[in-house]
Order: C-alpha cells, then structure tokens, then sequence
C-alpha cells in the first residue's frame, strides 16, 4: 500500500541518490571484506590498523562487529556519524526528523546541494559513498511522541548487526525533551549511552557517559552547565534563540567519538563527564553517581541492581579517586535563580567549574502559585470537558 | 524575572496533581481531566479580563493538540494556527509549542515553529513538575512570547493583517 508518506519517503531516498550521483562522479571507493593493515594507496584502514600494530588497540577489528545508534544528526551528530564512518564501525543507525537548510551551513558535514532532503537520508548518502563497508539505517521521525519512542525503543534493542541491543546510544540532539526521552528509553532498556551537548551561546560544551544504575542518568540531577564566566544576566538573548559554532560543535563531536572508540575498543579512560569551556580553554571532568532519589523510577531500580552486583566487578570498573571532587561546590552553589526555595541536598559532586543550570525544591508542597486552587475530581467526564472546552 | 503581570495570570490557574503522562495507560485519562479543567478555567479567566485569546483542542488520545491563538495589536486582529505534541517524557519536560505559519519568519523560533522559551521557563516549570499543565505553559510561554514577538513581526512587515468575518466569541 502505496500511501502519500511512503512515496514521500520514496522521493527523498531517490533525490539523495541524485545529490549524491551529481556530486560524485570520480572514483568510488569499493566494498573490502577483511580489513588489513597493509599500507597500499588504496587501503583506508591501513593507519587505523596500526594502532594495533603500536599496541594502543589490541583488536581493532572488532569495529566492524559494532553498531551504534545516533540521535540527531545536526551539527554534532552527523560529525559524529562522519567520524565512525571514516573509522569502519559495523553499523551505524540514524535518528532525526529535521532537513538540510541552507541555515546549517555554518556547520560541518552537509553541503548546500542537500538543502530540502531529509538529515538522515541526505547524510546516510554521504557516508555510504565514504565507506561501503559500514551498514546504515536512517529513520526520519520525531523519538519524542508516542508512537515514534516505542519503534526508537524497539530498534535500538534489536538494531545490532547480530539481532540484539546496540552498542552504545549517543545523544545528539539540541534539546531537553529529546534527551530526556533517550534518558527513559535507556533507563527502561538498560543500555548505556553518551549525553552530549554545546551551550546556546556556543562557547561551551560536554558529554556524559550514563551508564544506567552506575553513573548518573540524565534525570538524576537538573541539566548541568560548564560555567562561561560570562555574567547570564548580561547575556543578551533579545532577537535569538541560539548561536552555533562550526568549532565548539566538531571538538565536542571529537570528544564523543573519541570516548566511544575508547568504550568500544576498549583501550584508555573513558570519561563519565567532561566539559570544555571554549572563552578560557576549560576542560572540567568527573565522575557522577546516581541520585537514589532520582525522578526515573527505572534508574532507581537499576542503581538497585547494580548495586546487588558482586563487589569484584565493581573495583574493577569505578575509578572514583581519580577524579576531582570538590567538597565545596556541592548541589546548589552558584545557581542562577530567582526566588530559589530550599535546595535539594544530595550526593551530587560536582567538579569546578561544572554548575546545575537550576535548582528543584525537596518539597514539593511549597507551590509557586497557589491561589487558583487545585483541581477538583471532576464529575464530568473527559468527553464531556473535551465537549465544554470546544463550545467555549 | 517573570513580570508580575504573567505571576498573577498563572496563580490563578489551577494547579495540578497528578503525575502522569502518555504512556502511563491507567492515569493519563485522570491527568487529562485535570489538563482540561484547568484551562477550561484559564479560558473563563481571561473572559472575564476581556483578555481571551486563544482555544485549544486535542484529539481522543490527549496527545496531539491544536487550536488558535491570536493578539491584537492597533486593534487589529491576528490570528494564529497553534498545534504541538505531548511528549512521552511529559509532564516531566513541558510542551514544545508552535506556530507552524510563523516558521523561518523570527529567529525567536526554533526548527518547525516551535517558539523560543526564555530562560525563566524551564526552571519553573522543572520546580513544578507535575503542578503545571498545558495551560500554565500557555501563560506562561506562548502569552509572553505573542506580547514582544507580534507587534514586532508586524513592524517588520513580515505579519500582515488579513480580513476575517469569524470572530471568536
Ligand atoms: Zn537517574
């Protein structure tokens, strides 16, 4: 059944070709089956095959075993999706659901002649001519609704190449609702993933490794922020909603491929949190636990489980002393607020430099407004307020 | 800070009590009640200022939502088509509101016409999760965003006026 979204859909996929046929009429770079470490001119592993060969890596190979599912393919994204291309990751799935604009070029990645086609489609094109050898799936929706965030649940838990759960989730996307709806898809499914993000302004950034139970979800405290040392209060937001840098965004995608290489391949630290201040060349890390009052009833099982876990396991796995803890800039210090009520007190450490955007009151019978009452139990019933609202 | 104005506004509309959202198949029908009394009340408030300036309807599920909201600047009339989603993560995180005619015409506005919240918003609607409903991030987000927007757009020439008979009363 032929309906208008799937020729839709049909359509975007043969204008990706085109655009990528028009751009393309040079050599093509062919399929290889086992990748090698012998240095011909035609060999795009050869220089990744030696991290072997100097024992950073022990098997880099296993790359091509792996698959890894990208959340917002912008101006971080899609870097990032470059950069695991270029590097022969096994799969790679796409989710977004915005188009190439003209507006994004001050961007890595996409090119003008992509304008109108659809992020994934436009870049899933791209990135195939770059490495055949990799496995791309694109999907062109919204993981926020209903509908859309129980097919995202399901194909990040059977997405690998072998059937099951990918590798790793990482987040790429722009804004709080999406990230929080990574959050409990992950919390739910038990699969780790990397937060990352760049400021409004554009001069800072992070990403976050969650590992469910373990590190501290995205929920566990409120968004965190690496201080600009710019006063918010003479920032001016007048006429804009966000600014972005071709910089601030491809350091922060190296940072998140950089600590994926190290997860999957497993070789160096993998940082739970790392910052970067672009105005002082900043670079804050630490390590988060979980909040075991989190608002994410799934994160709070999962620190339960993991902490059920034999304790063998966890020495080996926690490097807590490591990192740069400071006593004095506990939750709620430095806090832009208005008002603020009390301040929650929890475990959560943050290391200089690293700030809560805003603070949440422990009680939440302290209203900020109360003087329309609350609700009453209706007697009507939803059909009947649905009914009452559209005859007003 | 919230001006005083957009304070008094939302204290005046119901608050919330239960935390549910869409998923949550046995306590979304109750956390939608709630939803539409509220702004059945916030709609009868702003009658009664003579302010009324918007309608809101969802369909069965409660999740999708669309509706009308207008301003009148020079007493002129403009109105505006209004829709948006419920989230899955909701009430957690508010509704992303938009104005899907006004996309590409302010920079005030992200992908899809979703208008550009302040930096008021999202702290006080995360300190009163699940207190506020969709009416709360109607006077609170999209009032205040018609306000400095509107008459803007229209000094630039980007909105214009445009002869409708129906008047919403
Ligand atoms: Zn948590």
């Amino acid at each position: 059944m032929a309906n208008v979204e799937e020729l839709k859909k049909k359509i975007s996929e043969l204008e990706a070709k085109l655009a990528a046929a028009q751009g393309n009429s040079g050599p093509v770079r062919q399929k290889i089956d086992v990748m090698s470490s012998e240095v011909v001119d035609s060999n795009p592993y050869s220089r990744l095959m030696a991290l072997k060969r100097m024992g950073i890596v022990d098997n880099y190979e296993k790359i091509r075993e792996l698959s890894v599912a990208i959340v917002g393919v912008g101006g971080v994204g899609s870097v990032t999706a470059e950069m695991l291309t270029r590097c022969g990751i096994g799969k790679l799935i796409l989710f977004d659901y915005d188009k190439v604009e003209l507006a994004n070029m001050n961007r890595l990645f996409f090119q003008p002649h992509q304008a109108g086609l659809s992020k994934v489609d436009a870049a899933a094109g791209t990135l195939q001519s770059i490495n055949p050898d990799v496995a791309i799936d694109a999907y062109n929706y919204n993981i926020t609704t209903v509908d859309n965030f129980q097919k995202f649940c399901d194909t990040i838990s059977t997405g690998s190449l072998t059937g099951g759960p990918v590798d790793l989730v990482l987040s790429c996307v722009d804004n709080f609702e999406a990230r929080m709806a990574i959050n409990t898809a992950c919390n739910e499914l038990n699969q780790r993933w990397f937060e990352s993000g760049v400021s409004e302004n554009a001069v800072s950034g992070h990403i976050q490794f969650i590992i469910p139970g373990e590190t501290a979800c995205f929920a566990c405290a409120p968004p965190l922020v690496v201080a600009s040392k710019i006063d918010e209060k003479t920032l001016k937001k007048e006429g804009v909603c966000a600014a972005s840098l071709p910089t601030t965004m491809g350091i922060v995608a190296g940072f998140l491929v950089q600590n994926t290489l190290k997860y999957l391949l497993n070789f160096g630290n993998v940082s739970h949190y790392l910052g970067y201040s672009a105005l002082t060349d900043f670079f804050p890390t630490m390590s988060l636990k979980p909040n075991p009052q989190c608002d994410d009833s799934y994160c709070r099982r999962r620190q339960t489980e993991f902490k059920a876990k034999p304790v063998v396991e966890l020495a080996t796995e926690v490097k807590e002393d490591d990192t740069p803890i400071h006593a004095d800039n506990e939750w709620g210090i430095s806090l832009v607020d208005e008002n603020s009520p009390e301040e929650e007190t929890s475990n959560l450490k943050l290391a200089e430099g690293v700030e809560v955007a805003y603070s949440i009151p422990v009680d939440n019978n302290t209203p900020e407004t109360s003087s329309g009452g609350a609700v009453a139990a209706s007697e009507l019933s939803l059909e009947e307020l649905m009914q009452q609202m559209k005859s007003m | 800070m919230v001006d005083e104005g957009t304070r008094k506004t939302l204290s005046s509309i119901p608050l919330l009590k239960t935390k549910a959202g869409p998923r949550d198949k046995e306590l979304w029908p109750t956390r939608l009640k709630e939803e539409y009394q509220a702004l059945i009340k916030y709609v009868q408030n702003n009658k009664e200022a003579d302010n009324d300036w918007f309608r809101l309807e969802s369909d069965k599920t409660g999740t999708k939502w669309f509706g009308k909201c207008w301003y009148v600047h020079n007493l002129l009339k403009y109105e505006f088509d209004l829709e948006f989603d419920i989230p899955v993560t909701y009430p957690t995180t508010a509704p992303e509101l938009a104005l899907p005619s006004l996309d590409g015409k302010t920079a005030k506005m992200y992908r899809g016409g979703k208008i550009c919240l302040t930096d008021h918003f999202k702290p006080l609607w995360a300190r009163n999760v699940p207190k506020f409903g969709i009416a709360h991030a109607m006077a609170l987000g999209l009032g205040p965003w018609l306000a400095v927007e509107v008459p803007e757009l229209i000094e630039r020439g980007v909105v214009k006026y445009q002869e409708k008979s129906d008047e919403a009363k």
